[in-house]
């Protein structure tokens, strides 16, 4: 005993001779060890402060700016005030009904008002599919399999009572449509299904699954050019000639027809998004 | 005789078919009119069993002639005629109201009783418009929609 506290004592010596340069080295159950070997009983036990651990890189990501698509008028010769009216009741109808942010392929579940259903209300969950119309007209489609049926939604239909997003991820593509064709699994959607928690800040997750399709009749001939689908496995259903065939339908002039041209610009997205963050501080 | 030996192996091929159809069943931008070929969704032993030749509308009870969720149909279905409910269809109809993959209709009599015991599918709600009418085929379906 005398031996260890001995080394011990000799040990803090050295180490307090340090104390300026290597302050961190210092190691405190060294120190209460000796205090220990002096006193011939051990201290209380104190438990030592919770770290508070401060993530900066996190702070430093904003949170996310979503405008919904259907803010951003048409190009077209159509009176700017049709759209800017719209607008404000789009914004109007947004301080009563929470539209949440989703995208194409996100899984969403939406309750509405139906005076035919049992108990007045609606609530179907899908996978969202395409987002469509601007302004007030503006729908998304949800698919759900099984038997497969989907419904078309007005975003700002009276109707609606809750839209939910159950799961928040993108896809490979801007529209889905090809779900239809698809293999039952890739639009079948549990009902009873729990949000998934997603931050608000960051990239969305995309989901880059690629789906199986049925044999051969499609709706439409998602292999074509026209279409740019990214998230099928054709290499499943066609051989390599109809492939090749297929990009007989291709128009690689039209990225170059700058009157087909339409930027939607960062500062006309910054517009609505300061329209809607003042309707919504109001 | 090798001739005959290739014939009647396409022959069992083609009765070793699975019951579902490769082809598309129906047009998917048209509504039900004479001459579609429709899939029976209630559990009657007449719509369930497997007949070479698809279950076909032949007439289609309203002024139109297009049939939409909730018009009678006639049926040509194993080679008999009979009377169905057209319950969801592939054309898309009014915004907020269901579109089905399939145009479906449930087999019922005369008097407007369902044929089946069970529904499978789901059944779009608007359909309970006509409850009056069709009130014991929506007390035999089991999800709406």
């Amino acid at each position: 005993m005398a031996a260890c506290a001995w080394s011990v004592s000799t040990a803090m010596c050295s180490l307090r001779a340090s104390q300026g340069k290597h302050n961190r080295f210092l190691s405190t159950s060294l120190l209460r060890l000796a205090s220990g070997a002096d006193s011939g009983q051990t201290p209380k036990f104190k438990p030592p402060t919770k770290p508070v651990i401060l993530d900066k890189s996190d702070t430093e990501i904003p949170v996310r700016r979503f405008v919904s698509p259907e803010f951003i008028p048409p190009r077209q010769r159509t009176n700017p005030l049709k759209f800017a009216l719209e607008r404000k009741d789009m914004l109007k109808r947004r301080t009563m009904l929470k539209i949440p942010e989703f995208y194409v392929g996100s899984i969403l579940a939406v309750t509405m008002s139906d005076p035919h259903a049992s108990e007045k209300t609606n609530r179907f969950v899908g996978i969202c599919i395409q987002r469509s119309g601007n302004g007030l007209g503006a729908t998304f489609i949800l698919i759900i399999d099984g038997q497969g049926v989907e419904i078309c939604y007005e975003l700002y239909n009276p109707r609606i009572q809750q839209v939910e997003v159950l799961k928040m991820e993108k896809r490979l593509d801007d529209n889905l449509l090809y779900l239809r064709d698809a293999l039952p699994e890739y639009s079948t959607v549990d009902v009873n299904m729990k949000p998934v928690p997603s931050s608000i800040s960051g990239e969305v997750h995309l989901n880059a699954l690629k789906v199986r399709m049925k044999p051969k009749p499609w709706s439409k001939c998602w292999e074509r050019p026209k279409y740019n689908v990214q998230g099928i496995r054709f290499d499943l259903r066609l051989s390599p000639e109809k492939m090749e065939e297929a990009q007989k339908w291709a128009q690689p002039w039209l990225e170059y027809d700058m009157l087909k041209e339409y930027v939607i610009l960062s500062s006309m997205e910054d517009i609505h998004w300061r329209e809607v963050q003042e309707e919504t501080c109001k | 005789m090798a001739l005959v030996r290739r014939v009647g192996v396409a022959l069992t091929q083609i009765l070793r078919l699975p019951q579902h159809c490769t082809f598309s069943v129906s047009a998917s931008a048209a509504a039900i009119q004479k001459m579609t070929r429709v899939r029976v969704v209630d559990n009657s032993t007449l719509g369930t069993t497997y007949h070479h030749r698809a279950p076909k509308v032949i007439h289609v009870y309203n002024k139109t002639g297009q049939g939409k969720v909730g018009d009678r149909v006639l049926l040509a279905i194993k080679g008999q005629k009979k009377k169905a409910l057209i319950v969801g269809h592939k054309m898309p109809g009014d915004r907020m109201a269901p579109r089905f993959d399939s145009n479906n209709v449930v087999l019922i009599e005369d008097n407007g009783n369902p044929t089946g015991t069970r529904i499978k599918v789901p059944i779009p709600t608007h359909l309970r418009k006509k409850e009056g009418e069709y009130s014991k085929v929506l007390a035999i379906a089991h999800r709406f929609v």
